[in-house]
């Protein structure tokens, strides 16, 4: 029992990940009718929005210290954060000790504006073109945003812990009765998958008791008549797409320091986030938010030494397989709407 | 000639004689010049060219004629490979039952994923192609390389060691991929003036297969298979109203393009005797994506021009580093040569995927037919130029 409750834990850190991606890549299928592969790329965006927060924040300039030598017995060369000198060491240290969660206000605007400007300046002119094309512009696109990234940042992952207060771990297993370290979960997974429910509620929420959300949702169900109505539709889908790259952009930023970014982080998430589409059905976000968690959580059973010993490899495929399976015998996914992506 | 229309003939003679001088063709500077850097015309590039060209030719009998877009193409590459150096392990290093085999291979694995993933059409298709390739790569990668029961031999890759039975393999022949006893990597070269020509068995083996799978695909391309396959991707729904099936023809262009790609695995393994799992991962299958649309979709020649394309790219854009960049702008001023040096570092060198992503976006955007396409616009220009009488004459479909 409770190697049962730690793996569904332990699935549900990756599924809030999967969950948020495809709530975007739905988000966007949705409103738009676009197939976008640069999801992804979005995604780890928003990562490097973390990281380049944690770099803003701990510039830092060069002093040297008299009273202290180091091993050759030259005056030490000290490196202070500006941010240490303006507020002193303690404020200083705990703003950059708490980079990731206040790279979240810088992610926010930045993605929104990259949603805008990818939507407004390239996705617009993809709309009557097949969905061939749309994958392949966004696939070329994903490409010249990895390379960017990696031109600046590097090949290799950047840590980027969570503040020293979240570091550690929570017993879950004396709440539940259990022995003390058989249950034992991370701070800032917990912290991640509130932070996706909060989101996840949010994007709902805006789409179900907001005027402007009714608005999309008439759109995603009939843009034509919305249209007729006499309603600038366009203008409130380009705002959904920047939402949606929000979304993924968030979770990239919160994911940083569960798994260190590299500039194909994206890739790696997008291949899976699009199966998890899929197998929740295409054009349903409620199907999206529920394919994520449950991948997620399957996943993370296949990789007990049990599944693995029994049928080797299952973790590296389960996903895969499951889609395989989904789609041959629910060929709309676990939610889809009828007429999706049909034709 | 060969049942081919004229038109058909004289472009198959074109691409026979541009194969066959390619080792005087992509040399066109001498040896010692500034400009040797922009050759391509060595053994293993070449021989690079014309395998993606066969991979990307039996992707286009798929893409191009039915339309529907896989993305997991490179799983059949990865088969042949493996399948290759296995006989190269089991036999011998004669690369002719090697070649075989990985078609064969490839072959039946297509009919298997095939028969699933066609039951879906459209994004399904791609995901469902995907996600098999995804699960091959992983499969090979970790599971399929246990000690027990070692078929891929993992990170490593598979490879020929000493101690593999190799039954068939006698002293004389050579210990590299041989065709009878004819090294893969024996290499004439040509020496004139100051110009270096390479003549390479391995190149010139798989030009030889390359012209024999290009002539079969221009006979795909105009049989009445090859119509039914357009007429599925112009319309499939009205094919099914007509009660036409058009599931077996649908399968046997995926089995076809499979069969293709094994093939393209099976002669990599011929020219290098070595097989990994990476070369399954889906970034590989878009690269032949790629390699079809920059060339042009559904036309003879666009994947072996795509092909080439990417592959000359990926080489010599990847070598221009800043000492090369430097000398070519050392007759402009300092300040104005480190700053043309400056502005074009990030697009060369290691940063060449970045041109690659950038030239593939503008070629998707305003060129959807590829390098095809472009040319007969630039051809269609040029005409207008000459006459203007003509121009009026052009016709062109209704939106």
């Amino acid at each position: 029992m409770d190697s049962f409750i730690l793996q569904v834990l332990n699935g549900l850190d990756k599924g809030s990940a999967y969950a948020l991606i495809a709530l975007g890549l739905t988000l966007i299928f949705g409103t738009l009718g676009v197939v976008n592969f640069a999801h992804g790329a979005l995604f780890m965006i928003g990562a490097f929005c973390a990281v380049f927060i944690q770099r803003l924040l701990s510039l830092s300039f060069l002093t040297v210290d008299d009273t202290k030598k180091d091993f050759l017995g030259n005056p030490l060369k000290v490196e202070t954060p500006y941010i240490e000198a303006w507020f002193g060491p303690e404020l200083g240290g705990s703003i950059i000790n708490w980079s990731v969660p206040l790279a979240i206000f810088f992610a926010i605007p930045v993605m929104l504006l990259v949603g805008y400007v990818m939507e407004r300046g390239l996705i617009k002119h993809f709309y009557k073109r097949p969905h061939a094309d749309q994958i392949l512009v966004t696939f070329g696109l994903a490409i010249v945003l990895q390379e960017i990234i990696k031109y600046f940042y590097g090949a290799n992952p950047i840590p980027t812990p969570a503040p020293d207060a979240l570091a550690g771990a929570f017993d879950f297993g004396v709440l539940l009765g259990f022995d003390h370290n058989t249950i034992i979960y991370p701070y800032w997974r917990m912290i991640y998958f509130a932070f996706a429910g909060i989101i996840i509620a949010g994007v709902f929420a805006f789409l179900q008791f907001t005027t402007f959300g009714m608005v999309v949702r008439a759109g995603m169900a009939d843009r034509e008549t919305v249209g007729l109505l006499g309603i600038n539709i366009d203008k409130r889908f380009t705002l959904m797409f920047g939402i949606a790259a929000g979304v993924a952009g968030l979770a990239g930023v919160m994911y940083t320091p569960i798994n260190p970014p590299n500039y194909h982080m994206g890739m790696d998430f997008l291949v899976l986030s699009f199966v998890v589409v899929v197998v929740g059905g295409m054009g349903s976000l409620p199907g999206a938010v529920l394919a994520g968690f449950l991948l997620g959580i399957l996943e993370s059973f296949a990789s007990t030494t049990w599944a693995t010993t029994t049928i080797p490899g299952i973790n590296q495929v389960i996903i895969y397989l499951v889609a395989i399976i989904v789609l041959l015998t629910r060929p709309r996914g676990l939610l889809g709407r009828k007429g999706v992506m049909e034709e | 000639m060969l049942g081919l229309k004229s038109k058909d003939t004289t472009l198959l003679v074109v691409v026979a004689i541009l194969t066959l001088l390619a080792p005087f063709i992509l040399n066109p500077f001498p040896e010692n010049s500034a400009l040797a850097q922009f050759n391509a015309g060595y053994p293993d590039l070449m021989q690079r060219f014309v395998i993606y060209g066969i991979f990307a030719i039996g992707f286009n009998i798929l893409f191009g004629l039915t339309g529907y877009l896989s993305f997991g193409h490179a799983a059949f590459l990865g088969v042949g490979s493996y399948a290759a150096v296995w006989m190269f392990k089991l036999l011998s290093y004669n690369v002719v039952p090697a070649i075989m085999l990985s078609v064969i291979v490839a072959g039946i694995f297509s009919v298997l994923i095939g028969y699933i993933s066609l039951r879906r059409s459209g994004i399904y298709f791609s995901i469902l192609t995907l996600a098999f390739a995804q699960m091959s790569f992983a499969l090979a990668y970790s599971v399929l390389s246990n000690p027990k029961f070692n078929l891929t031999n993992g990170e490593t890759g598979l490879q020929v060691y000493a101690d593999d039975p190799q039954i068939f393999h006698r002293a004389g022949l050579p210990d590299l991929p041989h065709f009878f006893g004819l090294s893969m990597r024996s290499t004439y070269t040509l020496d004139v003036g100051g110009w270096s020509f390479d003549f390479n068995a391995g190149y010139y083996f798989c030009a030889a297969i390359m012209l024999v799978v290009f002539y079969l695909a221009i006979r795909i391309f105009n049989s009445p298979f090859g119509l039914m396959l357009r007429a599925v991707k112009s319309n499939q729904q009205r094919l099914n109203y007509t009660g036409l099936n058009t599931r077996p023809y649908t399968l046997a262009a995926f089995v076809i393009s499979g069969m293709y790609a094994g093939l393209a695995g099976g002669l990599l393994a011929a020219m290098d005797p070595l097989a990994g799992a990476e070369r399954m991962q889906w970034t590989a299958s878009g690269e032949v994506v790629l390699m079809t649309i920059l060339g042009g979709a559904g036309t003879l020649i666009g994947p072996v021009l795509g092909a080439g394309f990417i592959k000359y790219f990926e080489n010599i854009f990847s070598k221009i580093n800043d000492g090369v960049l430097h000398a070519w702008f050392a007759f402009l001023p300092d300040g104005l040569e480190n700053a043309l040096v400056a502005i074009i570092h990030p697009f060369v060198g290691k940063g060449w995927q970045l041109t690659l992503g950038l030239m593939f976006m503008a070629i998707v955007i305003f060129l959807p037919g590829g390098l095809v396409e472009g040319g007969k616009r630039l051809g269609a220009l040029f005409r207008r130029r000459s006459s203007d009488e003509t121009a009026s004459g052009e016709t062109k479909p209704a939106e």
